[in-house]
C-alpha cells in the first residue's frame, strides 16, 4: 500500500470524553426544544419544526457517537448513500400522490 | 492437522478497521432503506389523513415517548463511552459501561411494553381490540396500525441490540475485548446508535402529531 492510500483511510483525530459529553447535552436540549415545541401553537410549522429538530439530532448522533466527523471521505459518502436512495424512493412516490388531483380533477 | 495459512487481505490494523466500518455503514444503509419503506407508508397516509393522525396521536402517552427518547440518548452517550474504554484497554470500565447501556435499553423496552398494555387495557389495538368512539374511527385504527408497525420493528431491533451487547459483555468476561480487538464493541456501538436515530423520528411522527 502506498503512503498516500495509507493517509486516505486515517482517522483524522479520535473523540474525547468531552465530545461525547458536550454532543450529550446537545441533545438533551434539543430534545427539550421538540418537546416544548409540541406544546406551543406554531400552526402549520409544527411539523416541518418538529423534523428539522429531529434531522438536526440524528445528524449529531452520525457525526459524533457515530464517528463520522473523524472518519474519512469513503465512509461518510457510504453513510449518505442510504439516505440518497431514500430520498429517490420519497421524491418518486410523492410525485404520484401528491399529482394525483390533477388528473381526476 | 496443519491449517492452511492465507495472507491478510489487509495492510495494517487501520485498513481493517476502515474494511469493518464500511461494511457496517453498507448494512446500515439498507436498515434505512427497510425501515424508509414503512415511513413512506406512513407519509402517504398522514398526508391523506392528517386529522385523524392528531387524533390518534394524542391517545399516545407524551411523557412515556419523551422519556424514552431520553433515556436511549443516555444509553448512547454510555455506548460512547463504552468504545473509549475498549480502546484504553480498561477492562473494568467496559463492563459497567455496557451494563448502564443495556440496562437502559431494558427500561426503553419496559416503559414500551408499559404502554402496550395501557393501549390495550384502552381497546386502542387495531384488528383484535379496536374501539373508539369519535369521528373517522377507521383512519385512527390506520393510524395505531402504524403506530405497532413502527414502535414493533424498533423494538424488535432494540432486543437485537441487548443481545449484542450481552454478547459484548461476556467477550468482555473472557478478556477478549482490548485496544487490539475493539471492532465487536465499535459495530455494536454503531447498530445501536442507529436505532437510536430510528426512534428520534418514530417520537415526534407519533407522539408528536398536532
Amino acid at each position: 500500500m502506498t503512503r498516500a492510500m495509507t493517509h486516505s483511510i486515517k482517522a483524522t483525530a479520535a473523540p474525547t470524553k468531552k465530545t461525547y459529553v458536550a454532543n450529550y447535552l446537545a441533545l438533551m436540549v434539543l430534545l427539550a426544544a421538540t418537546a416544548l415545541a409540541s406544546k406551543a401553537n406554531l400552526g402549520s410549522l409544527q411539523t416541518p419544526a418538529a423534523l428539522t429538530i429531529a434531522a438536526a439530532k440524528t445528524a449529531l448522533v452520525f457525526l459524533f457517537f457515530m464517528q463520522l466527523w473523524f472518519q474519512r471521505g469513503l465512509i461518510r459518502v457510504f453513510a449518505v448513500a442510504g439516505f440518497f436512495w431514500l430520498a429517490i424512493i420519497g421524491i418518486l412516490m410523492f410525485c404520484d400522490y401528491l399529482t394525483r388531483g390533477w388528473l381526476l380533477g | 492437522m496443519n491449517r492452511t495459512t492465507y495472507p491478510s487481505p489487509y495492510a495494517d490494523r487501520e485498513h481493517h478497521a476502515v474494511a469493518n466500518h464500511l461494511g457496517m455503514w453498507t448494512f446500515l444503509a439498507t436498515e434505512i432503506l427497510f425501515f424508509g419503506g414503512v415511513f413512506a407508508c406512513y407519509a402517504v397516509y398522514r398526508y391523506a389523513y392528517p386529522a385523524a393522525f392528531a387524533v390518534g396521536s394524542e391517545h399516545l402517552e407524551f411523557w412515556i415517548g419523551t422519556l424514552n427518547t431520553a433515556v436511549l440518548l443516555t444509553s448512547s452517550l454510555f455506548m460512547a463511552f463504552a468504545d473509549l474504554a475498549v480502546k484504553a484497554n480498561a477492562r473494568d470500565t467496559l463492563r459497567w459501561t455496557l451494563l448502564i447501556t443495556w440496562l437502559l435499553g431494558a427500561v426503553f423496552l419496559g416503559l414500551k411494553a408499559h404502554e402496550y398494555y395501557a393501549t390495550w387495557r384502552e381497546h386502542h389495538v387495531p384488528g383484535v381490540n379496536f374501539h373508539f368512539e369519535g369521528a373517522d374511527a377507521p383512519h385512527v385504527e390506520l393510524f395505531m396500525f402504524l403506530y405497532f408497525a413502527m414502535t414493533g420493528l424498533h423494538a424488535l431491533h432494540m432486543l437485537f441490540g441487548l443481545g449484542a451487547i450481552a454478547w459484548l459483555l461476556w467477550l468482555n468476561h473472557r478478556g477478549k475485548l482490548g485496544a487490539e480487538h475493539d471492532a465487536p464493541v465499535a459495530m455494536v456501538g454503531l447498530y445501536w446508535h442507529f436505532v437510536d436515530c430510528i426512534w428520534i423520528f418514530l417520537y415526534p411522527l407519533l407522539y408528536l402529531v398536532r
